[in-house]
């Protein structure tokens, strides 16, 4: 029986859909966003798509709009991956030219500022912005649609091959003594033929809500690497889509790693609207306290011979609390689809869940399409084994674990990133089990 | 002093009595083999003595180098020189072979007060025990036991025996599961680690292994208790007369 249901609105007070030296296409880009998220509210869990990541506990919270970065934000090195790349730092969703090392970059390579392309060309943006990341059914993507402001954009033109990564920088900060709310736009365009890596670590300090979208279009025969580490504060909310548009024989090695925020739900829309399309969305994460962590894909197989590939694994402790939803969709024309998707849990803790949704939707009769959960506990047997070898309990319980990470982590096509993320997880671990050790 | 001293051993699982007074007395540089049929109780014994949960020690004690052996935790026992030697050697994806050697030799160095190997120590000090045991350098490269042979397992097994140098090696049914060249292997492996200082407690099922690791004692283990106790004959004679005389015996 239906029932009438307040809907939750934050968020919404602050948007200023026409301002100044808008083209008109952005002040209709924000009105429509804010239109879509007017009449859907906050997701709640009486959507099938939200049921198991409750987001009251945001809607509960204070938080102002980030008008401009706060002064003196420090960059947080200890806690980025490590790796030799162009530099583009971004502030509570606000780009920061000086801050960011983007010197020396090779001829058809274009890392600009979105707030600066808005005024400057929006004519370039016009036939991407807002046109890849679809806000039907996906309120929080209408939300930032809504807030349409700053950002990143990259542009490698055809047939450019990159050989240094682009490393992202989102930092996440109070202002003043609130909590801030951002909502930042990725934008990135790879021509045909292109190769590029792209590097986004997601950091901050104290509590603050991002709220992110990242539209990436991977032209005919071109190659992106995406690699996305998020380790927000503790305190942070961080909710992000990614939505890929992959052309004819294009690869897409994506790998998501995620550790940090209270509460984290990283969605990736790939459409795979090309054929011969090679495309890899793998993930790892490790939840602790009383982190929720949410990882949602939906692979859109829409023309015939493409391959999709999707590992998760994560590592769940005390209270965490994780979300796997991959769906892979085959429609009809695509025959020959090669779809494969693996998710693995292992929980430390009987406080820990894990909520696992594959799904496999197949129209096209010449599909070779699998899926895999499992569910586990750490090996005691093993864990005997180790120890009868002389190796303490901590140290065998981290081998172990480190090992069922590092078959994720191993899907990493880059071998500089593989390596670096490698290490960043193995430091991470390490820590989490030092600071028991010093809690007991 | 005695190296190991097993007083009076009763053990249980869940309520099932599987021990019920155990003693046995081994010195340093000898080797002790335990026979005995299916379900006497072998493997709990080898079990219990290398800290593994699930038992209950109801009874009795075990003194390993004059230290009470049951009260260290399973790690501690193995930097002290205990090591046991699976039957059946557990697979670790994910965790390489060279990785797992090295961890596991370093914490027993730490524990002995030693400094850890470097990398190219290590190497050298693994490879010399590789080679003897015909374990390669691709075998050392891959995940812990996965994919391993039988055979491979309790050669893997054997090798980790020689990198870790323990006082007293307990080895499960080392012989099950292997042909005979395999099994020449493994007991040369073993044989090569016998010194006056260390002990070894050799658990098997068929006479056959001990026909190359040659025991100072024999001793037969049925219905949780050392039935009887003997020299090398004694393993011949069971193997001529089988288990049927001292079980049956005793039981009637």
């Amino acid at each position: 029986m239906p029932r009438n249901v307040t809907k939750l609105l934050p968020f919404v007070d602050e948007v200023r859909v026409s301002r100044p030296d808008d083209a008109p296409w952005t002040s209709a880009l924000r009105q429509d966003g804010l239109d879509r998220y007017r009449e859907s509210g906050l997701p709640t869990p009486r959507t099938e798509a939200w049921k198991y990541t409750n987001l009251r506990r945001l809607a509960g919270m204070d938080f102002a709009p980030s008008e401009a970065a706060p002064e003196g934000v420090a960059i947080p090195e200890d806690h980025l991956v490590k790796i030799d790349a162009f530099r583009a730092v971004i502030i509570n969703g606000r780009f920061q030219v000086n801050l960011s090392d983007l010197s020396g970059l090779p001829r058809g390579l274009r890392v600009e500022g979105l707030a600066n392309m808005l005024r400057k060309s929006p004519a370039v943006l016009e036939p991407l912005l807002g046109q890849i990341a679809v806000r039907d059914n996906r309120p929080l993507t209408a939300l930032n649609a809504a807030h349409l402001d700053d950002g990143l954009c990259v542009f490698v033109e055809k047939g450019v091959v990159l050989d240094k990564p682009i490393h992202i920088v989102s930092i996440g900060a109070p202002c003043g003594d609130d909590a801030a709310s951002f909502h930042p736009r990725l934008l990135v365009s790879l021509g045909a033929g292109s190769v590029a890596t792209i590097v986004e670590s997601h950091v901050g300090k104290g509590a603050y809500f991002s709220n992110g979208v990242a539209e990436f279009v991977v032209g005919a025969d071109a190659v992106l690497n995406h690699y996305k580490i998020q380790e927000e504060s503790d305190e942070a909310y961080h909710l992000a889509d990614t939505t890929l548009r992959l052309e004819d024989r294009s690869t897409y090695d994506g790998f998501t790693f995620q550790s940090g925020s209270v509460l984290a739900r990283n969605e990736i829309y790939a459409c795979l609207d090309g054929e011969h399309v090679d495309c890899r969305v793998n993930a790892a994460y490790l939840g602790a306290g009383k982190q929720h962590i949410d990882n949602t894909v939906f692979i859109d197989h829409v023309k015939p011979g493409s391959r999709s590939r999707e590992v998760c694994k994560g590592v769940l402790d005390d209270q965490s609390r994780a979300v796997f939803q991959g769906k892979i969709l085959v429609r009809k024309d695509a025959q020959k689809t090669d779809g494969f998707q693996l998710n693995k849990a292992l929980l430390l803790s009987r406080g820990a869940e894990i909520d696992s949704k594959p799904e496999l939707e197949i129209y096209a009769d010449d599909v070779k399409c699998s899926h895999g959960a499992t569910v586990g506990e750490l090996d005691t047997d093993a864990l005997f084994y180790l120890r009868s070898r002389g190796i303490d309990k901590v140290a065998a319980r981290n081998l172990l674990i480190s090992a069922f990470v590092a078959e994720a982590v191993a899907e990493i096509q880059s071998e500089t990133v593989r390596n670096a993320v490698s290490d960043m997880v193995q430091e991470k671990l390490e820590m989490r089990h030092e600071g028991r050790v010093n809690e007991r | 002093m005695p190296l190991l001293e097993i007083q009076n051993l009763h053990a249980t699982v869940g309520d099932k009595e599987i021990l019920k007074g155990i003693n046995l007395v081994i010195k340093p540089g000898e080797v002790h083999a335990i026979m005995g049929p299916n379900g006497s109780g072998k493997s709990t014994l080898s079990y219990i003595l290398a800290g593994r949960d699930g038992y209950d020690v109801t009874k009795g004690e075990v003194l390993f180098d004059g230290k009470d052996l049951l009260s260290m935790p399973a790690d501690e026992r193995a930097c002290a020189g205990l090591f046991l030697g699976f039957q059946y050697p557990v697979e670790i994806p994910g965790v390489a072979t060279m990785t797992f050697l090295k961890t596991a030799l370093n914490a027993v160095r730490a524990y002995r007060g030693d400094d850890p190997l470097d990398a190219m120590q290590f190497l050298n000090y693994v490879r010399e025990r590789a080679m003897v045991l015909n374990v390669t350098d691709d075998m050392l490269r891959r995940a812990l036991n996965v994919g391993f042979s039988g055979g491979e397992k309790k050669r893997n097994e054997i090798l980790q025996m020689a990198v870790l140098e323990p006082r007293l090696a307990v080895l499960d049914e080392t012989d099950s599961g292997l042909d005979i060249d395999a099994l020449k292997l493994v007991a040369e492996g073993v044989n090569a680690m016998r010194t006056p200082e260390r002990g070894m407690l050799v658990i098997t099922h068929y006479q056959r292994l001990l026909n190359y690791i040659e025991p100072d004692h024999v001793h037969v283990l049925a219905q949780g208790s050392i039935l009887q106790s003997g020299g090398k004959e004694l393993a011949l004679e069971l193997e001529k007369n089988g288990y049927g005389d001292i079980t049956g015996a005793e039981a009637a």
